[in-house]
């Protein structure tokens, strides 16, 4: 094992270990995420309070450890679900042309062109306001995953058309085989580091449209939190003054976002 | 040796800097909006409301630090016993801003213009008591009388509001009689006020008023980059500073900043007992019953509130009238108290049951509902988050939905599809009369149960007679009494759950003089006549404003 292999070794179980945290953030907690300390609020970080308390005087710590669990579980579902819709819709414009590959980029230019925000602000217009929070966070990542595909689609559609006239789709096509077979068992994985760049990209981007979203009533509901949320506290410069530790979920979010980057293929591999 | 001035002088210069202050100079602060219109009739907007308190002349002021009437236009008025007709004598040998001579025929110019219903003016609104013209008379050029068709109470204090205009003048309502007037506006930028000459008022002295110059009004949604250009003594005053705002400045300089005590605005929370609204009989079962809201009431720390989402700067709310409306604040309420035990007590008298943690009615189901307020909002989402764990505390289970104002106002007046709402309101009016569609059982914004066509309740029937009968009494002390009355009862049933009055905080450049903060719109500037620059930010404030001239150009 070279020293590359080990240092992604040894992110992937850090952030294992950190992803196995935030699913046992019941048990790791020290409190309950909506628990205030009213005497304390904004406190600085102390032995009670390993990361200080916000505004409400609510321990950082445990809502930073309950709310990954929310972003890191829904994120990558939403960015999973997105980069689903935009490989298979992508790869299959790009490699059928014509009249396909003319309606899927206009129904992705369509959806680039429509305000997303709009659009969410009336689906969340016509949700039933009785939902369960941990519900309407799944919602709000479903809706994301859903509507945020078409700039990955254009990314996959570019790689496909590369490899469009290749040997070895030239050779499926001559042996008969259908656009759906050919498309995953073909194209897809030879767009995979395609595909993987666009997931790792997505993910952050899912974060801060959820925080974008929290502050317009359609994300994560309190007291629920999730790392877009708790980054709405950055706003507060006063707050940060009084207890940094309210920077942790920034500082979480670029570690995490940077460990998963790193734990991606070199270039060099996915090349070869 | 410039540095040894000795610590008397500096004493001597600091006291002596009011009188050093000069006619003359351009004041500068913000406007938080762009104004929708320059004629006063048709005022609807805060921008608007403060350029025609600027620049209008009304026939009698409502002085906002004594909250009393002071003759404006007019010298003396008075109002017949049935409360319709109001006769004015008018000041002789005035002018408007462009020179054309002030009579009584303007007033009744204006008047007519103003109830006009097909000018639909706002103002005009608060003056249609009933069906029928108005009628005006002119019996000589300083004298006017006016008679509405049916009683309009409060009739002298809401000429506030009226801002005579020129019958005769070329330039229609911008030849103004107030202390100045409208010399430049562009759109989205800024609106420039200059000194009016023709403006009647002086001081204790005879000296003409205003001593400004003029008032450069920015136009300026963003209240940090209004904080930031007061930092940096391009603005000297801002009107309404929120408490994260007012506690920065303090730190830089305590001087600077002011706290007049809690205003005329709230925060409430309501149950939504609409018949029609798609709400669970069951649950609305629960909000209809008093001792259900009561109890939510009594579970509600208001202290907490005030000081973690207010930093200290509001007071808890007794009811409809904070205690800043010096005259019709019922003394009598008792303050609000915080007593989960007293809550749960109540709840059991009405068979709610606490057991586990967890609150039950009588036929065993949960008591959980959603609470909705305004997204984006930070303080009230802080509130709403407070009020949740609070009534925690008691059993009740509470979802907190943020929504965007556009849909709360569409599930609040069209589809009723709410359980509970956290709202503020902003109240600009002293008399009771401004807040009759709110305690009409009739009314538009009777917000738990609106427009019914008989009152649903008892003590909404009551409520309604007593604020009928505040409007159509004879004098103010009845009048007071009969407001008492409904407050009591708004007090006991707790339509509304009042939470806390904010505090009205505003922000001088310490080179302002004469600044006198009120609780009463415009609460900064609301004697801007009488305002002063010292000489050496009369200077700074046109070198500021020639920069940004320059920038801009």
């Amino acid at each position: 094992m070279n020293w590359r292999n080990k240092v992604r070794m040894a992110l992937a179980c850090l952030l294992g270990t950190f992803f196995l945290l935030a699913l046992a953030s019941e048990l790791v907690a020290p409190y309950s995420y909506a628990r205030q300390f009213r005497d304390l609020p904004l406190a600085a970080p102390s032995a009670a309070h390993p990361l200080g308390t916000d505004a409400l005087g609510r321990d950082v710590f445990s809502r930073v450890l309950y709310g990954s669990r929310v972003s890191l579980l829904l994120a990558p579902a939403a960015a999973l679900l997105a980069t689903v819709i935009a490989g298979v819709s992508g790869a299959l414009a790009g490699l059928r042309g014509g009249w396909w590959e003319k309606t899927i980029l206009a129904s992705a230019d369509l959806m680039m062109a429509l305000p997303l925000l709009f659009v969410l602000l009336a689906l969340r217009a016509t949700l039933p306001l009785d939902v369960a929070p941990l519900l309407s966070a799944a919602a709000t990542f479903a809706l994301l995953g859903l509507l945020g595909w078409p700039a990955s689609l254009r990314v996959v559609w570019a790689a496909t058309r590369n490899i469009r006239e290749s040997e070895f789709l030239t050779l499926a096509r001559a042996q008969g085989i259908g656009p759906v077979r050919m498309v995953l068992r073909h194209v897809l994985p030879n767009v995979r580091p395609v595909l993987q760049a666009q997931f790792w990209v997505t993910i952050p981007v899912f974060i801060l449209a959820e925080a974008t979203l929290s502050m317009l009533g359609l994300g994560v509901m309190e007291p629920l939190p999730s790392w877009g949320n708790l980054l709405r506290g950055l706003e507060d410069l006063s707050a940060l003054r009084a207890n940094p530790g309210l920077l942790s979920p920034l500082v979480l979010l670029i570690l995490v976002v940077r460990g998963l980057q790193m734990l991606l293929p070199p270039r060099e591999e996915l090349a070869s | 040796m410039r540095r040894c001035v000795p610590a008397g002088m500096l004493v001597l210069l600091c006291v002596a800097a009011p009188a050093c202050a000069q006619n003359g100079g351009v004041l500068h602060f913000c406007l938080h909006g762009e104004p929708k219109t320059f004629n006063p009739i048709l005022v609807d907007d805060e921008a608007a409301e403060n350029i025609r308190y600027l620049t209008g002349g009304v026939l009698i002021r409502l002085n906002r630090q004594t909250q009393t009437l002071e003759p404006g236009l007019a010298t003396s008025w008075s109002v017949s016993k049935d409360g319709r007709t109001i006769r004015l004598k008018l000041r002789k040998d005035l002018h408007f801003s462009d020179g054309t001579p002030f009579s009584s025929e303007d007033v009744a110019y204006t008047f007519k213009t103003l109830m006009d219903p097909q000018v639909h003016s706002p103002t005009g609104d608060a003056f249609r008591s009933g069906e029928g013209a108005v009628e005006i008379k002119t019996p000589s050029v300083d004298s006017v009388a006016i008679t509405f068709p049916a009683r309009v109470a409060g009739l002298e204090q809401l000429l506030d509001q009226v801002a005579i205009m020129s019958a005769h003048s070329a330039k229609k309502e911008m030849a103004v009689l107030g202390p100045f007037y409208v010399s430049e506006y562009r759109a989205g930028s800024y609106v420039e006020l200059a000194r009016n000459p023709n403006y009647w008022k002086r001081d204790a002295k005879g000296q003409a008023l205003p001593y400004l110059d003029g008032i450069h009004l920015d136009i300026q949604r963003n209240r940090d980059i209004e904080l930031l250009r007061f930092e940096r003594g391009e603005l000297q005053l801002i009107n309404r500073l929120d408490a994260q705002s007012y506690k920065r400045l303090e730190k830089e300089n305590a001087a600077e900043v002011h706290d007049s005590g809690a205003g005329l605005d709230s925060d409430q929370l309501w149950f939504n007992q609409n018949p029609n609204a798609p709400v669970p009989e069951f649950k609305r079962a629960w909000f209809r019953a008093t001792e259900f809201r009561r109890a939510v009431s009594l579970a509600i720390n208001r202290e907490d509130l005030i000081r973690i989402v207010f930093g200290g700067y509001a007071k808890p709310a007794y009811g409809p009238v904070s205690p800043a409306n010096q005259f019709w604040f019922n003394s009598a309420l008792p303050a609000p108290r915080f007593d989960p035990q007293g809550a749960l007590r109540l709840l059991a008298q009405v068979g709610f049951r606490f057991a586990n943690g967890e609150l039950r009615d009588r036929a065993g189901n949960a008591v959980a509902f959603t609470l909705v307020t305004t997204s984006g909002n930070a303080m009230r989402e802080k509130m709403a988050a407070m009020i949740q764990q609070d009534l925690s505390q008691i059993g009740m289970k509470v979802s907190i939905v943020t929504l965007d104002m556009p849909s709360l106002i569409e599930r609040m007046t069209r589809t009723f599809d709410y359980e509970a709402c956290l709202l503020g309101l902003v109240n600009t009016d002293l008399d009771p009369n401004g807040q009759m569609t709110v305690w009409l059982s009739s009314g538009d914004n009777h917000q738990w149960n609106p427009n019914q066509k008989a009152p649903a309740t008892e003590w909404e029937a009551q409520l309604d007679k007593a604020m009928r009968e505040q409007a159509s009494a004879a004098t103010e002390q009845e009048r007071k009494k009969k407001f008492d009355e409904a407050q009591q009862i708004i007090y006991e049933q707790q339509p509304f759950i009042y939470l806390v009055n904010r505090d009205v905080l505003t922000a001088f450049a310490p080179t302002l003089v004469g600044a006198a903060p009120t609780v009463l719109t415009p609460q900064a500037f609301w004697n801007a006549e009488e305002l002063r620059l010292a000489p050496a930010t009369a200077g700074k404030a046109a070198q500021a404003a020639a920069q940004q001239s320059a920038v801009q150009h």
